[in-house]
């Protein structure tokens, strides 16, 4: 009745449709695998990265892409087969009477199994360099997030947060090549969140929490600062610039920078960033 | 409804014996409770299904709109731009904010989640298990008829000032709760989350309903392990539902007295929003997103394993074949399920929730992955050695097979903590979900529609469109969001109204112009469904009972059932799923075919 092969007239033409079908699902693993080599030649991929333990994340990137390629392609690749054998139009006698295995299940149980634990292990040092293993330092700069800028305070020569001689910046971060950097994130209106893909940094900031973010700049140049947690609706313009630099570089841009301050705001205490200021205590 | 044209054309060998003819009655009261405030499983299905596909439509085109801004950012938009123009026909991007959170709203509250369980579990269950009604008729009038306050909330939602919501369909406050935030977070924000309890009190009286009737009211002879997939998989789904919801419902309602009556449960002390201080502090906007997730992880699975259900009856039936591994399917939803409770951390693995939590949560989400693994590996061995037929249905039940591969196989990326710290809130996560959701729930929906539009209707629908549709569909779909991936790995973020003017980004706009051109293709290809869904209710060829030759008790019933379902005991003798039984003359013994003597030796044969 609706059954395809008989509706559709002739089996040869029936034959044809189950070849169709099953070249269609071919051409998702043929095209998938086809996106991902060409899209690095248009310059379609991770940025380049500039961070000491970027090389680390990118490098459980591919090596998660390989494994999850070679599970995608022979599933997918399998597929295809199955639709081309199997087709009814061309197939000859029943179907296979069978409800499954128990030696089969348990092979495609346990390796699994084995792989996302291994997977699972072999994720936790990065994550701990990156996220837990803080540098045993005093905070390099302090950044808060507020709609729809990046306010960011250098803690001046003292090298304390809160004292007089605090550097005030609006979306402009410069840091230092080659050193650890610290950063003690901060929100004051809603979620943000502070995101440099170059740096294979993103943490979000949080209003009421100073979160701690360092990383290791190791190339001079100047990267994009987005925020990447919906936080208004001008989240689209909160955009910063950081600067990595040598700290010849870095301490000239400070130091000019200061001067700048101190000529346009006698008293930075009472200056028109009370609204920063308030966030100190 | 008349089983009189049924009958006549009967596939099965059960002789239809036709109901008695409705009592004649006041005709308004009759047709109010025939069609509108009906107590029947079968019309209330119909109703949530039609009223999902109609917020479908509504979603697709918030879609679309969306994905304008994203390719061409603040350029007129066409047709649309002279309804809400804000400068000219240009969109604002707090306007484009209110599109995505509408976007995903819609499409998760109003579509997936009732569509599944509202519209195939209200229509399938007492069916599959050869039952004559669910369990609590009343309840199940009222589960449907709770959405209609929830669909007017957030349909007004749009026209009062400021908007409907704009802080995402997670709704992190403080954006949402902070009235001085966001236009959006005003009323818009206040009717996001009344309509949203709404649709909890529905889908909660849906599945207390669910569970009951599944678990009382199965024919004599069918044992929990001879339940087809699709009934197992809503089971599951309705457990999860009654545990996960109320602490959804709970957060709701903080939310809302956060807005309204000044408590703290989400501001911190000294929020001050937009140059606004707040009054009151001493929360903390982590515990919604542990709350929102605590519901919303094993929420994803909701939107997705009855689908997973469906088209494993689907894909036997057109394999000619009995399913590989029916207990080890049954135990990986279990599984997910129970799995599905203690991995919510994974999406707040950035969210500055302590580290070391963050390690457990990742192990806990590989694992996930686990059952979904067996659940297509077992599908595949489904159709190995099959006798497959191409029809419509299979081919979106197949689809949905190779999509899920993609959608599951990305989620590995990201429950990898430090490849997360990258790809969280970038468009590989966007890519993530509509893979699972989309590319997957949305193509077993529609195998679903068109593997029992015939039982709903008593007509089929044209299979040659249908195939089109299949086509197109899945063209468009892979084009659209495939390259979400690669975008995704440049770390475009999602959520933003225009990213070209960073340095990183600006080279990415040709390809976000091509993947809305897809997506138009994508929607505009639905009007082809539409049409086929429409003039085949009234002029398809006329189904019979069993139009696949399937096995499970709804094809036993006259297409469309009658009130009550079966014009005779249904009593079951089998699993659902024996097709290809040697020895047995037809390719398939249906769930109330008289045991048979090959049959006994084909299973002795198979198991020995
Ligand atoms: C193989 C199993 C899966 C794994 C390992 C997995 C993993 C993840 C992870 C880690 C995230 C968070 C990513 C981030 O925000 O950085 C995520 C997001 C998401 N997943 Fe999955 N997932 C799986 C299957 C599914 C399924 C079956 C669905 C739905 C049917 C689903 C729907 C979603 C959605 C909607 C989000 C994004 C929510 C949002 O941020 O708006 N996932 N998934
Ligand atoms: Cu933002
Ligand atoms: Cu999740």
């Amino acid at each position: 009745m609706a059954n395809d092969n008989s509706s559709d007239g002739s089996p040869k033409r029936s034959r044809l449709m189950g070849i169709f079908w099953s070249l269609l699902f071919l051409a998702v693993p043929v095209l998938g695998v086809a996106v991902f080599i060409v899209a690095p030649w248009y310059d379609i991929w991770l940025p380049k990265d500039v961070s000491e333990h970027g090389k680390a994340i990118d490098g459980l990137f591919m090596f998660i892409l390989a494994l999850t390629g070679v599970v995608f392609i022979a599933t997918e690749v399998l597929l295809f087969w199955f639709l081309w054998k199997y087709d009814a139009a061309s197939a000859t006698g029943p179907a296979k009477y069978i409800h499954g295995s128990h030696a089969v299940e348990v092979i495609w149980t346990i390796i699994p199994a084995a792989t996302l634990l291994f997977l699972a292990i072999y994720q936790m040092n990065t994550w701990a360099d990156v996220k837990m293993r803080r540098p045993a330092m005093a905070a390099s700069v302090e950044v808060v997030g507020r709609q729809f800028e990046w306010r960011l305070r250098y803690p001046g020569r003292d090298g304390t947060l809160g004292t007089p001689d605090d550097l005030f910046l609006v979306n402009d971060l410069h840091v230092p090549a080659d050193e650890d950097f610290l950063v003690q994130l901060k929100s004051m209106d809603v979620l943000h969140s502070f995101f440099i893909p170059n740096l294979r940094i993103k943490q979000d900031a949080v209003p009421g929490m100073k979160i701690p973010v360092w990383f290791k700049a190791t190339e001079n140049g100047e990267y994009d600062i987005v925020c990447a947690e919906l936080c208004g609706w001008g989240h689209y313009k909160m955009k910063g610039r950081v600067t990595v630099e040598s700290r010849a570089d870095f301490e000239r841009w400070l130091e000019k920078m200061y001067a700048q301050q101190e000529a346009t705001q006698p008293e930075p205490l009472s200056g028109s960033d009370g609204a920063a200021v308030a966030l100190t205590q | 409804m008349s089983t009189a044209t049924a009958s006549t054309t009967l596939s099965t060998d059960r002789v239809g014996q036709s109901l008695p003819p409705a009592r004649k009655a006041r005709p308004v009261a009759e047709f109010l409770s025939t069609y509108v405030f009906s107590k029947d499983h079968k019309v209330i299905g119909l109703q949530f299904l039609f009223s999902t596909l109609l917020w479908f439509l509504v979603g697709g085109l918030l879609a679309l709109a969306v994905r304008w801004q994203v390719a061409w950012p603040w350029s007129d938009v066409p047709v649309l731009g002279k309804l809400f123009a804000q400068q000219g026909g240009q969109m604002a991007p707090e306007f484009y904010t209110m599109l995505f959170t509408m976007h995903a709203t819609v499409m998760i509250f109003l579509v997936i989640i009732p569509i599944l369980a509202g519209a195939f579990g209200n229509f399938l269950i007492p069916l599959m298990i050869g039952a004559d009604d669910m369990a609590f008729p009343t309840l199940n009038m009222l589960s449907y008829w709770f959405m209609w306050p929830a669909f007017f909330a957030f349909g007004a939602s749009f026209f009062v000032e400021g908007g409907a919501a704009s802080s995402g369909w997670t709704s992190y406050p403080p954006l949402s709760t902070n009235v001085a935030s966001s236009p959006g977070a005003g009323m818009g924000q206040t009717l996001w989350l009344v309509g949203l309890t709404l649709v909890g009190v529905s889908s909660m009286l849906g599945s207390v309903n669910y569970m009951t009737t599944i678990i009382l009211m199965r024919a004599p002879g069918m044992t929990m392990f001879r339940l087809p997939m699709t009934i197992w998989a809503m089971f599951i789904t309705a457990i999860l539902q009654a545990f996960a919801l109320p602490v959804l419902t709970a957060a709701g309602f903080m939310q809302l007295t956060d807005r309204t009556l000044g408590t703290g449960f989400f501001s911190p002390e000294g929020n001050i929003v937009n140059n606004a201080m707040q009054a009151t502090g001493g929360g903390q906007p982590l515990l919604w997103q542990h709350l929102f997730w605590f519901y919303s992880h094993p929420a994803v699975y909701i939107m997705i394993l009855p689908a997973m259900g469906m088209v494993s009856d689907i894909m036997t039936t057109f394999a000619r074949k009995p399913l590989f591994g029916y207990r080890p399917m049954v135990y990986s939803i279990a599984g997910i399920a129970g799995l599905g409770f203690i991995v919510w951390g994974h999406h707040m693995f950035i969210s500055g929730m302590n580290p070391a939590l963050g390690i457990t949560f990742m192990v806990s989400t590989m694992m996930i992955a686990l059952p979904s693994a067996v659940k297509t590996f077992n599908w595949l061995g489904t159709i190995w050695g099959g006798r497959i037929q191409f029809t419509t249905a299979m081919l979106f039940a197949l689809s949905f097979v190779s999509m899920f591969i993609i959608g599951g196989l990305s989620g590995i990326f990201m429950a990898a903590t430090p490849v997360d710290i990258f790809i969280h809130d970038t468009y590989f996560i966007v890519a993530h979900f509509h893979y699972v959701l989309f590319a997957g729930t949305a193509m077993g929906v529609w195998a679903g529609i068109y593997y029992w539009f015939p039982k709903m209707f008593g007509r089929t629908m044209n299979e040659f469109w249908g195939k089109v549709h299949f086509f197109l569909t899945f063209i468009f779909l892979n084009g659209t969001f495939f390259t979400m991936h690669i975008l995704g790995a440049v770390g475009f973020p999602r959520r933003l109204a225009d990213a070209y003017h960073y340095e990183t980004f600006h080279h990415l706009q040709p390809l976000n112009a091509f993947m809305t051109y897809c997506a138009i293709g994508m929607v505009a290809t639905q009007i082809i469904f539409a049409i086929n869904f429409f003039w085949s209710m009234f002029n398809g060829p006329i189904a019979g009972r069993n139009p696949w030759n399937a096995n499970t008790l709804e094809w036993t019933a006259p297409s469309p059932p009658g009130h009550g379902n079966f014009d005779f005991q249904p009593v079951v003798y089998r699993g659902p799923y024996e097709y290809s039984v040697p020895g047995v003359e037809k390719d398939h013994l249906m769930q109330t075919d008289p045991p048979n003597a090959a049959e006994a030796a084909a299973a002795a044969a198979a198991h020995g």
